[in-house]
């Protein structure tokens, strides 16, 4: 499809031109619900709809309200809060546990390393709804539910299928000599992860740790159950918001966390570069 | 090599072991090795998940509050015949009101009611009422308690009641998983509920059915995306991959707000479809709080799912292949279909196993925009934890809903391979 042939047929040549098109929808169905949330924040009026002035450009129109209220509404700076101290937590605890088992995982011989594997990825497979019901019942009875570490810990179950995903495949093109160069210089094993295998794998364990902590920022049915109020969290504040009474200061969330993925996107998709450059891999 | 070990003895390693004792303690240590970096997470995540589940799919079978709160009378009613039709005799009664006065005391015996009310209505009444005036049962005098209790709450003549009662003493139950499927005990064996309480099946069949219809939609329209991004050149390729991560990336939360404000009926869709002129302003569309708000919600949410494994398969099918169909005589279509569409299925089958799994289990997007038509199995269970608290029932719901997800992990894992997910 990289050009249309020059001896194309009539019949080609339309074929060609309404793939694109509906190629070019089936973009628009993906991005547009997400682009139009980003103006509607801006809305003078508290409707969730283009109103008048707003079509026809007039600044009378726009306003910054909805942003102010959710700067100045202590019920929405709290979840941002409580999102802000529980999604890095949750982070740490699962790209530790979660590199050391990805390079575990990845050397020649492991027993049981499907079914292991397996394992570690079925929190990302079993329904939400499972998980967070299971894990009420079991952290209340830890006395765990309704804490700021119970969360903690539900959030770091739900990131580690993530870590593991991306870490194991930056090491699927680690060149294990390395390691036996190193050690054969005489570095020992503490040092040669340090100095050797960590630089390399280190744009893989970057983007697991964005990928849970945006599965931490952004979940809500697990937090419903095992928190209580005082970890409400910004999805929370949001989902009660849809649910009850719907206010306009949820477009306004929605566009910050909009800027928060394209910001995350970005950085994700550089260090991928970076690191197939690194493995001498053509970057595609 | 075994010829040669036979003729010059056992080769020997540096430090005089033989060679294969001395590998074989190699790699046994390296197993050991790689077993000790996986174990702190795998502990982990026994502990904080995996262990969770289990306990709360034990749930689903557990039953010791019959037994518990009401000791003698289980007892006493293990040499009742239920069906001869008549009524257990005042042993059991006197049971019962011992039993219910201790309860009452402890303030307990509203559960058990409450407990007996999931499989036949009226009884949590019956024990809330007996138990007010149990409390001052005099058990050596009064008496006699057949005519007592029955006295108190004419619940306790009925025959069925005492049936329940029987049923549901063991510790051990398949009640709620009856219920689940729409089931219950009756006086031979489960039956079915009547027609009109058989809400369940019908639920997972709808979950089964709109998550099916969610994958079809996922594969028409990622077929073209994908098979776009992988025939143009990377740079315009990797340009329009954003608009696939994009989405991806954003918060589940923004994407269903985004489709509540589009298809409200006050929303962006209907006022540009009466702007242009398609509907009149006073009928404008339905479309969200029903089925098909949760079909389009979650086809856009799952889309990338699809779209990813989609690609990176067609990435690797080589364009000579359309090339020579073509120079042999075949049309575009028949080169398409023929040729280019059968090595393209493994990432179909991967994507949408994927996608099927995760739409299975949806709960945020159906509760806000599938109104009461549109909503999943997931958003039964989550009623009745919270709201119903009949916890019993939520984790027989669960048991299945999970064991469907399971056959499909198990299926993904054996065609596409966990280490082959790809996000990204």
């Amino acid at each position: 499809m990289s050009a249309l042939p020059p001896y194309a047929t009539t019949g080609q040549r339309a074929w060609y031109y309404s793939f694109r098109v509906i190629c070019g929808l089936i973009f628009f169905f993906l991005i547009a619900p997400i682009m139009v949330v980003i103006p509607l924040s801006f809305n003078a009026q508290d409707f969730f709809t283009f109103t008048k002035e707003m079509l026809s450009f007039d600044p009378e129109g726009y306003s910054l309200k909805h942003y102010r209220d959710f700067f100045g509404n202590p019920d929405w700076q709290d979840a941002l809060w409580n999102s802000v101290k529980i999604a890095p937590a949750a982070t740490l605890i699962s790209v530790s546990l979660g590199t050391l088992a990805a390079i575990g995982l990845s050397q020649p011989h492991v027993p049981f390393r499907r079914a292991i594997m397996a394992t570690m990825i079925s929190p990302m497979i079993v329904p939400l709804i499972i998980s967070a019901a299971g894990m009420y019942f079991f952290y209340s009875r830890m006395g765990l539910a309704g804490t700021y570490w119970g969360v903690v810990l539900a959030h770091a179950a739900l990131g580690i299928p993530f870590v593991i995903i991306t870490v194991t495949a930056t090491l699927v093109g680690f060149d294990h000599s390395l390691t036996r160069a190193a050690a054969s210089m005489g570095a020992n094993p503490v040092t040669t992860f340090y100095r050797i295998q960590m630089p390399l794998i280190l744009p893989g364990v970057i983007s697991g740790a964005l990928f849970a902590f945006i599965t931490s920022f952004d979940e809500v049915v697990v937090v419903i159950f095992v928190g209580s109020a005082k970890q409400q969290t910004l999805p929370w504040q949001m989902f009660t918001g849809l649910r009850e009474q719907i206010s306009p200061t949820i477009l306004a969330v929605a566009t910050i966390l909009v800027a928060i993925s394209i910001a995350l996107l970005t950085t994700v998709e550089l260090l991928r570069r970076r690191s197939e450059r690194l493995r001498g891999m053509s970057p595609s | 090599m075994s010829d040669m070990t036979d003729t010059a003895g056992p080769v020997l390693a540096a430090d005089g072991t033989p060679l294969k004792r001395s590998l074989a303690r190699a790699l046994r240590r390296q197993k050991l090795r790689a077993l000790l970096l996986i174990a702190p997470l795998l502990i982990f995540i026994l502990v904080s998940f995996i262990l969770p589940v289990v306990d709360m799919l034990y749930r689903s079978v557990q039953n010791g509050i019959v037994t518990n709160t009401l000791p003698r009378t289980v007892e006493a009613l293990a040499d009742w015949d239920a069906s001869t039709g008549e009524l257990p005799d005042e042993v059991v009664y006197a049971a019962l009101a011992a039993d219910l006065k201790e309860a009452a005391e402890a303030k307990i015996h509203t559960k058990v009611g409450t407990r007996l009310n999931y499989e036949n209505p009226g009884m949590s009444s019956m024990f809330r009422k007996t138990g007010r005036k149990a409390k001052k049962f005099d058990l050596e005098a009064g008496g006699p308690w057949k005519e007592e209790l029955i006295d108190i709450n004419k619940g306790w003549g009925e025959h069925d009641n005492w049936r329940t009662i029987q049923t549901y003493s063991p510790t051990i139950t398949s009640g709620y998983f009856l219920n689940a499927v729409d089931m219950r005990v009756g006086t031979d064996g489960p039956e079915m509920r009547p027609e009109d309480e058989q809400i369940y099946m019908k639920l997972l069949g709808r979950t089964l059915w709109m998550s099916l219809a969610i994958t079809s939609c996922c594969i028409l329209l990622a077929y073209p995306v994908a098979w776009l991004l992988a025939n143009l050149p990377a740079r315009k390729a990797n340009i329009l991959m954003i608009l696939v991560l994009l989405p991806f990336w954003t918060s589940l939360l923004v994407r269903t707000s985004a489709w509540k404000i589009l298809l409200q009926q006050q929303g962006v869709i209907n006022d540009i479809l009466v702007y242009v002129g398609l509907v009149a302003d006073d009928s404008r569309l339905v479309i969200i709080n029903n089925q098909f708000g949760t079909i389009v919600a979650m086809t856009h949410i799952l889309l990338p799912f699809m779209i990813l494994p989609m690609y990176s398969v067609m990435q690797t099918i080589n364009p000579s292949y359309l090339r020579a169909a073509k120079s042999l005589g075949a049309t575009d279509w028949t080169a398409f279909w023929r040729v280019y569409f059968p090595q393209t299925v493994p990432g179909i089958g991967a994507g949408s196993i994927l996608v099927f799994i995760l739409a299975i289990g949806y709960y945020i997007t159906p509760a806000l925009v599938g109104g009461t038509k549109g909503t999943f199995i997931s958003n039964q269970i989550a009623f009745h934890i919270s709201t119903s608290l009949n916890w019993g029932l939520a984790s027989a719901l669960g048991a299945i809903l999970l064991a469907v997800v399971l056959v499909l992990y198990w299926a993904y894992d054996k065609i596409v391979g966990i280490d082959n997910v790809k996000l990204g």
